[in-house]
């Protein structure tokens, strides 16, 4: 009796021990990355985004043939070794990539929103341009650059490995951005004081047309007093009308042929 | 074994559940909004009636006209030239081909018709979303002929209210200090127009001097300065009859008076012995209360939304800056600390800014800060500028700037100027005369 409740007790510790460790979240470290402004990171996706060489294309249409016979190669994955090396170009984890990104947001945005909304009288345009400031930039810069080479060295292969899960890279969530900031004409009477966030799923076509798009938090625009919440939600949908075919990578759709857009306007509101 | 495997892989399982790609847009343009303000249609019938009424040709292009010029001038939009579109004005009332205005950049599209019925003007508009290819708002008005332009500044709120969130403020009007003559003998008269400056009125003759004056918020009755018995005093004024009267029986000079937001009450300076205090009156029971009581010179008081607090501008601290204090009088606090001087604080309708004038170095600036005074920003500097008045919705300020004279004294002007709360859009507002002390009224239709 007693040994069944042992091992009936150790198999509920073990199913315990197992969730936990299957729960993404938990398993989740806090990072602590230098603010970095990843110029560099947009040339690797560049290259990897480059088509084979010529020579290398040749040499791996060789391989295909030879495995014709064995192997069905659909036209959009790409062959399996040149996947790794595309992997070995950027290596850097599903949760690093968030970090940065999030980092570079707290640096980068305010001070642009700020130089836009704020101060608009000549005297104070002088004083916010200050040419000598710029060789610090440019040599700030080139710390951040290094610093960055020096992170994504550090990054083991079984980090590389995450990558498949976690979407885009650096570079072409950037480029998307880029693209639908342009796009987003932001309704400059929102109150900033309140949840200014919609989120947009979206099914995208390879080519980055859209199949459809719904508002996830549908049932909010209905409610009382969040009449600016349609007026922001319409918004944001023309910005992705507008923007499309969006600025996709040209291989993996089946990675982000589903992908959520959150459109969050206080960053700029608040100025 | 094989269980547990199972047991094992089901719970691992929701991991690929968390692969859905997240990007988040926290930046966009600040860009004037493309928007094509399409002709109202108007029948031949009715196209006849109005031009024998209003002289006008065609009410339909005129009103178009009204918002296409409103939506400019706020600088959040930009209408598209006319001679790009595609559609004819009656045929994009009734369905318009979204695929032509998409051509021209078009994101938003405004379509109407105006009727004469009854002897009176009825216009129907509707508001398109182009890229949505949906309508977004449809409204009708039935009005007196005259009314027209004021549909055309209704129209603009509604479409400013659902394209940007936030209240119009178009269908208002704004008085101020009409002045003429040379700068040391100016004829200065109390005068209303409507915000873009048409419609414009006097409403003195210009015997007396006249300044500061405000709107109640019931829009049909002014309070402002000007001389009895030859002593400076604040006036209570009836738009709509053309009444005035003096306000209380002040042994001594009033000035700075202001309107409480629920137009009950009427705050003021009175000085009397080189001291100036706030006090404010019941325009009912004529009671007049005493709010502040210090030695200094305590003045241009103004209300905070809710009624709650008094901005106002005193010396206390030996220069003169810009103080808060519950309605009572109590808790004084100084919020401004920057350099130089500050004056004219107003509360934003909105109740998050302040806005004043600031004397620094022999300049005039007109600038916001918070009610707690962080986040000075200063939106505009000039020779000499000031009187900050916010536009019913918080988003515009309207002041006035004088020009320099030259050595021969010449060249000297006065006119009003409006700028967006960004710092942004900042435009001479034109008016007959030269203009000072402008005041915002509230809209008109509430």
């Amino acid at each position: 009796m007693n040994r069944n409740i042992v091992i009936s007790f150790g198999f509920h510790i073990l199913l315990v021990i197992i969730t936990a460790m299957s729960l993404p979240f938990l398993a989740k470290k806090p990072i602590d990355l230098p603010p970095i402004i990843s110029v560099e990171l947009i040339q690797i996706t560049d290259k990897t985004n480059i088509p084979f060489a010529p020579k290398a294309k040749k040499i791996i249409e060789k391989v295909k043939e030879k495995e014709k016979k064995k192997k069905i190669v659909s036209e959009q994955a790409p062959p399996k070794m040149v996947k790794k090396e595309k992997q070995d170009a950027i290596p850097l984890p599903d949760e690093k990539i968030k970090k940065i990104k999030e980092i570079k947001e707290e640096k980068q945005n305010p001070e642009k929103v700020e130089t836009e909304m704020k101060q608009v009288s000549e005297f104070e345009k002088k004083d916010l341009f200050d040419p000598n400031s710029i060789a610090a930039l440019i040599d700030k810069s080139k710390v951040d650059t290094a610093l960055t080479k020096e992170k994504t060295d550090k990054i083991t292969q079984d980090q590389d490995k995450s990558i498949d899960f976690g979407g885009l890279s650096l570079s072409e969530e950037d480029a998307l951005k880029a693209q639908i900031f342009g796009c987003w004409s932001i309704p400059l009477g929102l109150p900033y004081n309140e949840n200014l966030l919609v989120r947009i799923k979206l099914q995208l076509k390879p080519d980055g047309s859209i199949i459809r798009s719904e508002i996830l938090d549908h049932a909010r625009m209905n409610r009382p007093g969040q009449g600016f919440y349609k007026v922001l939600a319409e918004s944001a949908l023309r910005a992705i009308k507008l923007c499309q075919p969006l600025r996709v990578p040209s291989t993996g759709h089946e990675k982000w042929k589903e992908l959520q857009l959150n459109f969050d306007a206080r960053e700029m509101l608040e100025g | 074994m094989l269980f547990r495997y199972l047991l094992i892989l089901l719970i691992l399982s929701p991991l690929k559940a968390f692969a859905l790609i997240e990007v988040d847009i926290t930046r966009g343009n600040l860009n004037p909004l493309p928007v094509a303000v399409s002709p109202l249609s108007i029948d031949e019938k009715s196209k006849s009636n109005f031009e024998k009424i209003l002289k006008k040709k065609d009410l339909g292009s005129e009103i178009s006209a009204v918002v296409e010029n409103n939506l400019r001038q706020s600088g959040l939009f930009n209408p598209l030239n006319k001679n790009a579109f595609l559609q004819k004005p009656d045929i994009a009332n009734l369905k318009p081909r979204f695929e032509d205005w998409n051509l021209i950049k078009a994101q938003a599209l405004i379509t109407g018709k105006v009727t004469f019925v009854d002897e009176k003007l009825r216009v129907e508009f509707r508001l398109w979303d182009v890229l949505a290819g949906k309508e977004m708002m449809a409204l009708a008005f039935t009005t007196v002929p005259s009314n027209w332009r004021r549909v055309g500044h209704i129209i603009t709120d509604k479409v400013y209210e659902r394209l940007t969130g936030e209240n119009g403020y178009f269908d208002t009007r704004i008085i101020y200090v009409s002045e003429e003559g040379s700068k040391t003998n100016r004829i200065k008269k109390l005068a209303i127009m409507d915000q873009d400056g048409f419609n414009n009125k006097f409403l003195t003759l210009g015997n007396e001097l006249v300044l500061t004056p405000r709107f109640s918020p019931t829009n049909q009755m002014v309070t402002y300065l000007s001389y009895f018995r030859n002593l400076p005093r604040v006036y209570l004024l009836d738009i709509e009859t053309g009444m005035q009267e003096v306000v209380g029986d002040f042994p001594g000079m009033t000035f700075a008076p202001r309107f409480s937001p629920d137009g009950k009450k009427i705050i003021m300076s009175f000085a009397q012995d080189g001291n100036s205090d706030i006090y404010t009156m019941d325009l009912e029971n004529r009671i007049v209360e005493r709010i502040t009581n210090h030695p200094s010179i305590d003045t241009s008081p103004s209300y905070s939304p809710n009624g709650k607090y008094i901005t106002f501008n005193s010396d206390r601290s030996g220069y003169q800056q810009i103080y808060v204090m519950n309605s009572s009088g109590k808790n004084v606090k100084r919020i401004s600390f920057g350099n130089g001087l500050y004056g004219t604080p107003v509360w934003s309708p909105r109740g998050d800014l302040i806005a004043f004038t600031k004397l620094h170095k022999g300049k005039f600036y007109i600038g916001v800060m918070r009610t707690d005074g962080t986040g000075e920003r200063l939106l505009t500097e000039n020779f000499y500028q000031e009187a900050p008045s916010w536009s019913p919705n918080g988003r515009v300020l309207i002041f006035y700037r004088e020009t320099k004279t030259n050595s021969k004294g010449e060249g000297f002007s006065a006119k009003l100027w409006s700028i967006d709360l960004t710092g942004y859009n900042e435009k001479m507002v034109g008016t007959e005369t030269d203009a000072s002390d402008p005041s915002w009224s509230s809209l008109l239709t509430n």
